[in-house]
């Protein structure tokens, strides 16, 4: 019989240098003077060259911006909304082969080794540089197929009816302060269709990459999964390491049909002073499965809670989400359930790692809506503190208005047991290597869940995050 | 050369508690000595220093190996100089796998200057070599598979203990009771798997109450500690009469230690929570 006693990637050598924290020196092509009012929306809307409908739809979001208070919850928000860069477009066209791209373009692609993944398995690539997808791809058999992998920019251009009859309808701009403002100068991100039957094989990937210091990148995505088909989307983030704070603030929309399902994968690395400010959603009709699996090691502030609202009976939500918090860094991650339909299934496992003085919070809902009968919801959270200078939250808000529902929640919090230490270290594992080898254990009933490439890279990143060398 | 592990008149301290109050102990490579004891005698708390357990304090004594005091290195650079304890209670490490412990911990041993990041044992190597041993020892291989210790059963911890101590190959292996908790079959298995592994080639320190796992690993000493003391050494002999008749003699002989040892049991739950 084959001993198949391992799948753990060969691990590469620690204290390699951050392959992440680099800057391209790059010449923009325009970019919008700093701050945010009526006219640099315009200006965006205007460069976009976009219908009336999406100017006035930005127009109507700054107005909610401005009248929303900042959440008084989650983490510190010490931004000033005038200090930013809101567009900055840095090519006038967007490359169907890498080598349309800007020279400079390329290689930061090439050193974040997308070309790569691209040609070894991925169905399709986005890449977005600042505020514009630089690169796209699609496979052939796709295209025949009837799949749109598209910028979110292009979409409206090419795609007006299919986009304008979703966008906005599961994230509308009153949302939440955030989302508005990502609706009033949003660029860039994805637009997925598949359509009905269509299953992709191989994961869709966009990548996202921010450059500039003061930087704000504010990606739109779409997906519309039509009736029994499938797709897998993922996502990488990086960013430079700079003084001062940029921020990423991107909206995500996730439509799944009828038997439909959606797997969206994050990991999101950005550099240690972004405020990674995010609001995904998806909608499960009958029997439609939506899976987010949401890895957060990056940014000095991330403020996340993936969501899927069960729409229709037999709908099913599952939310896996991994946070890491190093120095300085705060992970107010989470996810939230709805169950808006009978015989709805919903779980979030959330694990969270709290190392140097970093601070990880969980903040959950699960809610089961009047009428959605027989729903079962369970909520497993479970954080690993690494030393007494690091702490963990666990916020659950559970709301029940029906009786007849399933409900559990398990959270349990431990510090890195010094008996494991030692017993690691007593076969010759260096204290460093134990705890590494117990973080990896911690999160291996996530890790196992992803892609082959995606868990090497997560425990890649992960090991680097142990060594302190990450941002 | 012959290889040695030396104590010499080592005190030990947990919590400001002496528990050993001057051991003495050679062990030279390629023997097997028996350590029994009554229950807070200071069996385990022996095995756990010798390891480097942070939570004792060494008052005074010295630990050499052919003749280098370790008291200064870390656990795992006292294992990877050779020293092995296999776990009375073999700690649970969730969603680590028993194999990739494992290959690190060889690689470790077998290399003892690798920095960390360099390559492991090749895995077709390490694959074949795990095998054969977990043939030897009758397990079967889905078991590397399984998280290190969690959710195994009193018996699968001591046979993943033997599996570790057959894979890393010690030249000093200190076996805290790893009979307990195991039928009598059982014993016997792990008796015939030590021998099997090349016990003989070690010098071993058996922590036990019972003789079945001597059986296929005959002492040629047996050392009773009492009190934190060694306040007898014997042959096989020894080992016989103690599991027979249990330490009444031995007490009366040793009536302040004994005393000590009584002591010592009131600090027990301390010292099982640092075990």
């Amino acid at each position: 019989m084959a001993l198949d006693i391992s799948l753990e990637p060969e691990q590469d050598a620690i204290g390699e240098i951050n392959k992440y924290n680099f800057r391209t020196e790059s010449k923009a092509v325009f970019k919008a003077r700093k701050g945010l009012d009526r006219e640099i929306v315009a200006q965006i809307s205007e460069m976009k060259d976009e219908p009336g409908w999406m100017r006035d739809f930005r127009l109507k979001s700054l107005e909610i911006f401005d009248s929303k208070p900042m959440p008084r919850w989650g983490g510190a928000l010490d931004l000033n909304f005038q200090d930013i860069y809101y567009y900055l477009k840095p090519t006038n066209k967007q490359g169907r082969t890498w080598d349309d791209v800007p020279e400079e373009i390329k290689e930061t692609f090439e050193k974040l080794g997308i070309p790569e993944a691209e040609r070894k398995y991925l169905a399709g690539v986005k890449a977005q540089f600042e505020s514009e997808v630089v690169y796209g791809s699609l496979k052939e058999d796709l295209v025949q197929k009837g799949v749109i992998f598209t910028d979110t920019d292009t979409a409206v251009r090419e795609h007006s009816d299919l986009l304008r009859q979703y966008f906005g309808t599961v994230i509308p701009p009153s949302d939440n302060k955030f989302a508005a403002l990502n609706s009033a100068v949003w660029s860039g991100g994805s637009f997925i269709y598949v359509p009905k039957g269509v299953k992709i094989e191989f994961p869709l990937q966009a990548y996202f990459r921010i450059n500039e210091e003061n930087m704000g990148q504010f990606e739109r995505t779409l997906i519309i999964v039509d009736e029994g088909a499938q797709v897998h989307y993922v996502e990488g983030c990086t960013a430079p390491m700079y003084s001062s704070e940029s921020l990423h603030s991107a909206v995500v929309e996730v439509i799944v049909k009828k038997n439909g399902r959606c797997r969206y994968t994050t990991i999101q690395n950005w550099a240690n002073n972004i405020y990674n400010l995010v609001t995904k959603r998806a909608f499960a009709y009958r029997d439609a499965v939506m899976e987010w699996v949401d890895g957060n090691l990056g940014s000095q502030l991330t403020m996340k809670y993936p969501a899927v609202y069960m729409m229709e009976p037999g709908a099913r939500g599952e939310i896996l989400s991994i946070a890491f918090s190093g120095k300085g860094q705060h992970q107010d991650a989470g996810a939230k359930l709805v169950h808006a339909a009978p015989n709805t299934t919903g779980q979030i496992i959330s694990k969270s790692i709290s190392k140097n003085g970093g601070r990880s919070s969980y903040r959950g809902l699960a809610k089961v809506e009047k009428g959605a009968k027989n729903a079962k919801c369970n909520v497993v959270c479970d954080a690993l503190i690494l030393d007494p200078e690091s702490r963990s939250d666990t916020y659950p808000y559970i709301e029940i208005a029906e009786q007849d529902v399933s409900i559990g929640h398990e959270a349990s919090v431990s510090r890195i047991g010094e008996e494991q230490l030692f017993y690691l270290m007593s076969r010759g594992l260096s204290e460093a290597e134990a705890s590494t080898m117990i973080v990896n254990g911690f999160i291996e009933p996530l890790v196992k869940e992803l892609p082959m490439e995606y868990a090497v890279e997560l425990n890649r990143l992960i090991q680097l995050q142990m060594e302190g060398s990450v941002g | 050369m012959i290889e040695t592990l030396e104590i010499r008149d080592l005190h030990v301290e947990i919590e400001g508690k002496p528990i050993l109050r001057g051991v003495n102990l050679q062990i030279n490579r390629g023997e097997t000595h028996a350590l029994m004891g009554p229950n807070g005698s200071g069996k385990s708390t022996l095995g756990l220093v010798i390891m480097g357990h942070p939570n004792y304090e060494v008052t005074s004594g010295e630990i050499l190996l052919n003749g280098e005091n370790i008291l200064e290195m870390e656990a795992d650079e006292r294992a990877r100089a050779g020293i092995f304890y296999a776990f009375q209670r073999p700690i649970a490490i969730p969603g680590v796998k028993l194999a990739d412990f494992l290959r690190h911990a060889t690689t470790n041993v077998r290399n003892p200057d690798r920095k960390e990041g360099e390559d492991l044992i090749p895995m077709r190597e390490f694959r074949a070599e795990l095998k054969e041993k977990m043939g030897q020892l009758r397990m079967d291989t889905d078991f590397a598979r399984r998280y290190v210790n969690d959710g195994f059963s009193g018996g699968e911890m001591k046979r993943a203990e033997i599996l570790q101590l057959a894979m890393l190959q010690p030249k000093f292996a200190i076996l805290d009771e790893t009979d307990s908790g195991l039928d009598a079959d059982a014993v016997r298995l792990a008796s015939q798997s030590i021998a099997e592994i090349g016990g003989e080639r070690m010098g071993l320190l058996i922590i036990t109450h019972h003789d079945k796992l001597l059986e296929h690993n005959p002492p040629q000493y047996t050392h009773v500690i009492v009190g934190g003391r060694i306040v007898e050494t014997g042959g096989p002999e020894l080992a016989a009469e103690l599991h027979t008749k249990g330490y009444e003699r031995i007490r009366r002989e040793h009536p302040e230690a004994s005393e000590a040892n009584d002591k010592n049991t009131e600090v027990e739950p301390a010292e099982l929570a640092g075990a």
